[in-house]
C-alpha cells in the first residue's frame, strides 16, 4: 500500500475539482491503461487502436484471460493491483469481483444511454459495472450439416426437443458460461419452474455434448461435429462472416444478455480507466461495436440508424417477453448451476438412453397406437422430467446458502453439504432415468 | 556445479537446496490453494468430513474407477505403438534413426485447442475417417466417444513417454552381455523377451509410470472428448466454476495427488532390489546389426504405418492451417497462406518467449532431476526419497491450482530492480513450466541412473577423484541419454502448457505461443492463424529435439573416444 491509495484519492478529489472534459490529452490522463478481458481479439484490438489513436501518447495492455481466470487474477492480485478495467460478458463475474469489493464504483458521464434494454437493466444498480453492448441468444446451424443429414431448420426452443434433433444439438453448461446461465435462467422464469425443466431435459436428451467453455459450442457447429449450437448471437454472425457454412436465428423468445465493463478497485491509473469507459459509451466507441467481426448490440438507440440489417432491441425486433427477475436468478445462482450439472452434464449418457428410448416407443406408438403403451411413455416422460426439489425450496435462502461456502460471518451457519446434496439429488436422478428408460422398453415391447 | 563439498556434506548442502525450492514453488503454493479440501465448510475448523463426502458419491467413486481404468489401458495400448518403434529404431542400423526418433516425440506437442480441433477434423463423428467411411461402406466409428475414445486419443498422445525412455535404456544396455546370450544361443524374440526387454525394464518403467501417472491426472483430453465423468475433469469443472468454492475440486486434488504418489511408490517396489547397471560400457551400447532386404522392408512399413496413425492429428493441424474453411467436408475447401502470413507478422514474440520459456524449465528441470536421482539412488541422507515424491506429486497438481498458487504467495513480493511482482515478472512462467514438468525429466533422469554401474563411481573415488568430479566426469556422461530423455520430454510438453501460463500471464509481451493459440482460438475467424501458430510450435520443438538427438549422438562418440583414450593410457 499505499502510495498507491493515496495517489488515487488525491486523483479522485481532483477529478471532482476538475469537470471531466473529453478533449483531455494523454499527458493528463496518464500514458497507460492495464484491461483485463475475456474478449477476443478482434473486438479488443479494435478498441485499443481508436483510443490509443484519440489519446497519442496512450498505451492500453489488453490481457486476455478466460472470464473464470481474469476473476481469479483479480482477485488474487488485489493486495497489489496492476490492473484498471475488468471487461467481459458475464454480469454474474462482475458480481463476484464486487461482492469481494474489487471493483470501484463509477458514475457515467455520457448521456443518452437507457436503463434497459429489452427486460434487462443496462447497469449494476448499485453503480459499480456498466453494460455496453448486449447480445441476444438463438440457435445457430452448419448449413451443410443438416443438408447431410436432412434435418429441417429449428425455430423455437421447443423445436430442439424434438426426436428428430437426438444426437444432433451442443450447448455449454450454465456453470462453466455465464451467459448460458442467463439463457437456462430465462427460461425457467418464462415457462415456470416444472415446465422450465422439463424443456431443458428435453433438449438435454438431445444433446451430443455439453461443451467446457462457451466458444466450444460455435467452434463444434463450424467444425461440423454437431449441427445445431445454442450460442449467443455475435458468435453466430462471426463465424458466419469468417465464411463458415452457418445460419442463425433469434426464437421468438430470447435473452438479451450485457457485456460489461468496469473500473477495478485501487487502479494504478484511475483517470485513464474513466476515459476509457466513456470512450466505449460514447457514440463514437458504441459505433465500433457494428464492425463484422465485433457484431454486438449497442446500447446507444440511436447507433441502429446506422445499422438497418441489426436486430433493434429497443423497437422489440428481439422478443424478450420474459419479465426477467433479477433477484430471483441472483438468489439461487449456484444452485441451478448444480442442479443443471447433475441432471444433465454429468448424467448425459442416462439421460440420453433414457431419452432415445422414449423417442422409440412414441414412434411405434404413433404408427400403432396402444393406449396402455402410451401411458407407460407419458409415467416415463414425466420421470424424466422429475425434479429432485421444488421452486420454493429453490428460492430458499437457507437451502441456497449450501451452495454459496463464503461465510460472511463466522456465526453464519449453513447446514448441509454441497457434495451431499448432490449425491441426494444424483441418486433421484439416476434412478429415475433408468426407470423410464424401462418403461419406454416395456412399451416399446407392448407395441410390437 | 552443484556437488560442491566432498563426501555427505555436499549431498546435504544439494539435498537442503533442492527442498527448499520444492517447498518454495510448489509445496507451499499448493497447500495455500487446497487447504479448503480440509476445512468444515460451515465453521472452518479442520476436517476430513469432505474426504467422507468423496467416497460417498458415486459420481466420484465412478469417476476413480474409470480414470484408473483410462490410465492402465493407454500404458497397454502406448506400449503397443511404442515398443515396436523403440526396438527397431535403436537395435537396427537405420539410415534415419535421429529422425524417427524425432517424429516419435511430435506426438507430445499437442497445442492446445487448436489440437483438439485438428483431432476432431480428422477422427470425430463427422469428420474425414467418418465421412469417407460413411459414403464408401454406409457405417462409422465412434474413435472420438466414451472412455475408449480417451483411451485411444491419450495413447497416442503420451506413447512417446515410453518411446523415448525406452530407448535411452535400450541404448544403454552393454553389447557384450547381449553377445552372451547370443553364444548361448537365444536369438530373435527369445532374445529380446528374455534378455534385451528386461535389462531396459528401468526405462520402461519410467516410460510407462509416466503415461499411467500423466493420463490418470490429465484434463485436456477428457475435456476436449467431453467426458466429464473422470477425476481430473470433475476437479478442474469445480474449481474453475465462477465464484464457487465447492471444496470438492480441491478434494479431488488431494486426492490425485495421493494416488500418484501411490503408483509412484508401487513402481519403485517393482524396480527395487533388482541390478540392471551394467558394468562395461566398453561396447557402448546395444549391437546395431543390418536387416536384410525384407527384414528391413518389413520394419519400414511397421515404422511408417505407426508413424502414419500417430501423427494423422498433425497432418490434421497442417490442413487447417492451409485450408480456408473446413467444415463437414473429407478436406478444407480451399487453401491459403494467408495465416501464416497473419501470423509471421503478429505472432513472432510467441515463438521467441516459448523457446526461452520451455528451453530453460527444461534446463534447470534436468539438473534438478539430476541431482534428485543422484541423492535417492546414491547416497544415505535421511529422507531423501521425500525428494523424489515431492517432484513426482507436481504431476498430479492442476496447472490451475498452481498458477492460483502462484499468485497468492507470491504477487506481495517486489523482485529487487526490476520493481515488479515476483508474480508478474516473466521468471514466475519458467518457474511454474518448471515444477510442472519436473516429474518427466525425474523419472527419465532416475532410470538412466538405475543403469550406471555404481562399480564405476566407486571406482573412480577410490582412485582418488572426488565426488564433484566423479559426477561430472563419470556419473553424468554415462547418463547422457536419459538426461537427454528428460530434457525432450520436459521441453516440449512445456513448450505448450496453458493452464498455469494463461493465470501467470501479465503482459502480453510476455506471452508464450500457447497463450497466443488461446487468443486465436477464441474467435471463429482466429481457427486458420491458430493452428499456423501450432504448427509453428511443432516445427520449432521437433527441430529442436532433432539437434539434441544429432548432439547426444556426437557427443556420445566423443565419450567414448575420450573414454577408450583414457584407458589405452591407463593400461
Amino acid at each position: 500500500m499505499s502510495v498507491r491509495a493515496m495517489r488515487w484519492v488525491a486523483l479522485a478529489a481532483l477529478g471532482l475539482a476538475q469537470a471531466w472534459s473529453p478533449s483531455l490529452s494523454a499527458q493528463e490522463i496518464g500514458d497507460k491503461l492495464v484491461v483485463v478481458t475475456s474478449f477476443p481479439k478482434d473486438l479488443t484490438n479494435v478498441f485499443k487502436e481508436a483510443f490509443e489513436k484519440k489519446y497519442p501518447g496512450m498505451t492500453v495492455e489488453m490481457l486476455k484471460k478466460k472470464t473464470t481466470a481474469g476473476v481469479k487474477y483479480i482477485q488474487e492480485t488485489a493486495s497489489n493491483n496492476t490492473s484498471d478495467i475488468f471487461w467481459a460478458s458475464a454480469p454474474d463475474a462482475f458480481e463476484v469481483l464486487k461482492g469481494d469489493g474489487l471493483l470501484a464504483k463509477y458514475e457515467v458521464k455520457a448521456t443518452g444511454i437507457p436503463d434497459k434494454v429489452g427486460v434487462f437493466p443496462i447497469n449494476d444498480p448499485d453503480g459499480y459495472y456498466k453494460g455496453f453492448a448486449a447480445s441476444g441468444y438463438g440457435f445457430m446451424w452448419n448449413t451443410r450439416y443438416l443438408k447431410a443429414k436432412k434435418l429441417p431448420e429449428p425455430a423455437e426452443w421447443e423445436d430442439l426437443a424434438k426426436p428428430v434433433y437426438f444426437g444432433h444439438v451442443g450447448m455449454s453448461a450454465p456453470s462453466r458460461s455465464g451467459t448460458t446461465h442467463l439463457t437456462v435462467e430465462t427460461v425457467l422464469q418464462g415457462l415456470g419452474w416444472e415446465d422450465g425443466w422439463a424443456l431443458w431435459k428435453r433438449i438435454g436428451g438431445n444433446l451430443k455434448t455439453v461443451t467446457e467453455r462457451s466458444f466450444g459450442v460455435p467452434s463444434g457447429v463450424n467444425s461440423g461435429d454437431f449441427g445445431i449450437g445454442i450460442v449467443i448471437d455475435f458468435f453466430g454472425f462471426s463465424s458466419k462472416a469468417s465464411g463458415y457454412p452457418v445460419e442463425f436465428r433469434y426464437p421468438s423468445t430470447t435473452t438479451l444478455v450485457p457485456a460489461n465493463i468496469a473500473i477495478v478497485a485501487n487502479a494504478p491509473h484511475p483517470e485513464a480507466a474513466a476515459a476509457f469507459i466513456e470512450f466505449v459509451l460514447s457514440p463514437e466507441g458504441q459505433r465500433l461495436l457494428l464492425d463484422p467481426k465485433i457484431r454486438r448490440l449497442p446500447v446507444r438507440p440511436e447507433i441502429y440508424a446506422e445499422a438497418p440489417d441489426l436486430p433493434n432491441p429497443f423497437e422489440g425486433d428481439i422478443g424478450a417477453s420474459v419479465a426477467f427477475d433479477v433477484k430471483k436468478s441472483k438468489a439461487r445462482y449456484n444452485l441451478v448451476n448444480s442442479l443443471f450439472d447433475v441432471m444433465i452434464t454429468y448424467r448425459l449418457d442416462d439421460l440420453q438412453a433414457a431419452t432415445k428410448a422414449l423417442q422409440d416407443a412414441e414412434a411405434a406408438l404413433a404408427a400403432k397406437p396402444n393406449e396402455e403403451a402410451a401411458k407407460l411413455v407419458a409415467r416415463g416422460w414425466e420421470l424424466v422430467a422429475a425434479l429432485p426439489i421444488d421452486e420454493a425450496k429453490s428460492l430458499d435462502p437457507e437451502f441456497a446458502g449450501v451452495f454459496k461456502k463464503k461465510r460472511k460471518k463466522a456465526t453464519d451457519k449453513v447446514t448441509g453439504r454441497q457434495a451431499e446434496v448432490e449425491q441426494e439429488w444424483d441418486d433421484f436422478v439416476r434412478a429415475n432415468y433408468a426407470e423410464a428408460k424401462a418403461l419406454a422398453e416395456q412399451a416399446l415391447a407392448m407395441v410390437r | 556445479m552443484i556437488f560442491a563439498g566432498r563426501g555427505q556434506w555436499g549431498a546435504f548442502g544439494t539435498g537442503g537446496f533442492v527442498l527448499l525450492v520444492l517447498l518454495v514453488f510448489l509445496v507451499i503454493p499448493v497447500g495455500k490453494v487446497i487447504y479448503v479440501a480440509f476445512q468444515q465448510p460451515d465453521t472452518g475448523a479442520f476436517t476430513l468430513v469432505n474426504f467422507l463426502d468423496f467416497f460417498n458419491t458415486s459420481l466420484f467413486r465412478e469417476s476413480f474407477y474409470n480414470s484408473l481404468y483410462v490410465a492402465a489401458m493407454s500404458v497397454v495400448v502406448a506400449s503397443l505403438i511404442a515398443i515396436p518403434l523403440a526396438y527397431f529404431t535403436t537395435r537396427f542400423r537405420f539410415g534415419a534413426a535421429a529422425l524417427l526418433q524425432t517424429l516419435g516425440v511430435i506426438p507430445l506437442i499437442m497445442p492446445p485447442f487448436v489440437g483438439a480441433v485438428a483431432m476432431q477434423m480428422i477422427f470425430g463423428a463427422n469428420g474425414s475417417i467418418n465421412l469417407l467411411l460413411d459414403e464408401y461402406f454406409g457405417f462409422t466409428i465412434p474413435f472420438m466417444e466414451g472412455l475408449n475414445g480417451v483411451i485411444l486419443v491419450q495413447a497416442i498422445h503420451y506413447f512417446p513417454f515410453i518411446l523415448i525412455n525406452l530407448s535411452a535404456s535400450l541404448a544403454n544396455i552393454d553389447r557384450s552381455v547381449e553377445e552372451s546370450a547370443q553364444n548361448l544361443g537365444s536369438y530373435g524374440f527369445r532374445l529380446f523377451r528374455r534378455i534385451v526387454f528386461p535389462l531396459a525394464m528401468p526405462g520402461y518403467v519410467a516410460g510407462a509410470a509416466l503415461v499411467f501417472l500423466k493420463v490418470f491426472d490429465d484434463l485436456g483430453t477428457p475435456l476436449l472428448l467431453n467426458v466429464n465423468n473422470m477425476l481430473a475433469p470433475q476437479a478442474y469443472l469445480r474449481i474453475s466454476s465462477i465464484g464457487i468454492t465447492d471444496p470438492m475440486g480441491y478434494v479431488i486434488s488431494v486426492i490425485l495427488v495421493a494416488f500418484s504418489l501411490f503408483s509412484l511408490w508401487l513402481s519403485y517396489f517393482v524396480t527395487r532390489g533388482r541390478d540392471y547397471a551394467s558394468l562395461e560400457k566398453g561396447g557402448g551400447g546395444l549391437g546395431k546389426r543390418d536387416l536384410g532386404t525384407w527384414g528391413r522392408l518389413g520394419a519400414w512399413l511397421v515404422i511408417l504405418i505407426i508413424l502414419l496413425i500417430v501423427l494423422t492429428p498433425h497432418i490434421g493441424l497442417l490442413l487447417l492451417s492451409f485450408g480456408t474453411i473446413w467444415s463437414f467436408s473429407v478436406l478444407p475447401d480451399a487453401y491459403t497462406l494467408a495465416h501464416y502470413r497473419e501470423v509471421f507478422s503478429t505472432a513472432m514474440p510467441y515463438i521467441t518467449n516459448t523457446l526461452i520459456y520451455a528451453g530453460l524449465a527444461a534446463l534447470f528441470d534436468v539438473i534438478l532431476a539430476t541431482a534428485i536421482a543422484y541423492l535417492v539412488w546414491r547416497t544415505g541422507i535421511p529422507g531423501r526419497q521425500i525428494l523424489d515424491y515431492l517432484g513426482t506429486a507436481a504431476v498430479a497438481v492442476p496447472g490451475v491450482v498452481l498458477g492460483i498458487g502462484y499468485l497468492r504467495v507470491f504477487h506481495d513480493f517486489q523482485v529487487p530492480f526490476v520493481d515488479k511482482p515476483l508474480a508478474s515478472w516473466w521468471v514466475i512462467i519458467v518457474v511454474a513450466l518448471m515444477i510442472r514438468r519436473l516429474p518427466y525429466a525425474l523419472r527419465a533422469c532416475t532410470a538412466a541412473l538405475q543403469q550406471v554401474s555404481i562399480a564405476l563411481e566407486e571406482a573412480a573415488l577410490n582412485l582418488g577423484a572426488g565426488r564433484f568430479r566423479t559426477v561430472h566426469r563419470i556419473v553424468v556422461p554415462l547418463m547422457a541419454g536419459g538426461i537427454m530423455a528428460g530434457f525432450v520430454t520436459s521441453f516440449a510438453t512445456a513448450a505448450v502448457e496453458l493452464s498455469a501460463t494463461i493465470m501467470l500471464v501479465s503482459a502480453e509481451s510476455d506471452a508464450p505461443v500457447a497463450y497466443g493459440i488461446y487468443v486465436y482460438m477464441q474467435t471463429a475467424a482466429g481457427r486458420g492463424p491458430g493452428a499456423a501458430l501450432g504448427v509453428l510450435a511443432v516445427l520449432l520443438v521437433g527441430i529442436a529435439t532433432y539437434l539434441s538427438h544429432r548432439f547426444v549422438e556426437r557427443s556420445r562418440e566423443v565419450e567414448e573416444a575420450d573414454r577408450r583414450l583414457a584407458v589405452a593410457q591407463g593400461a
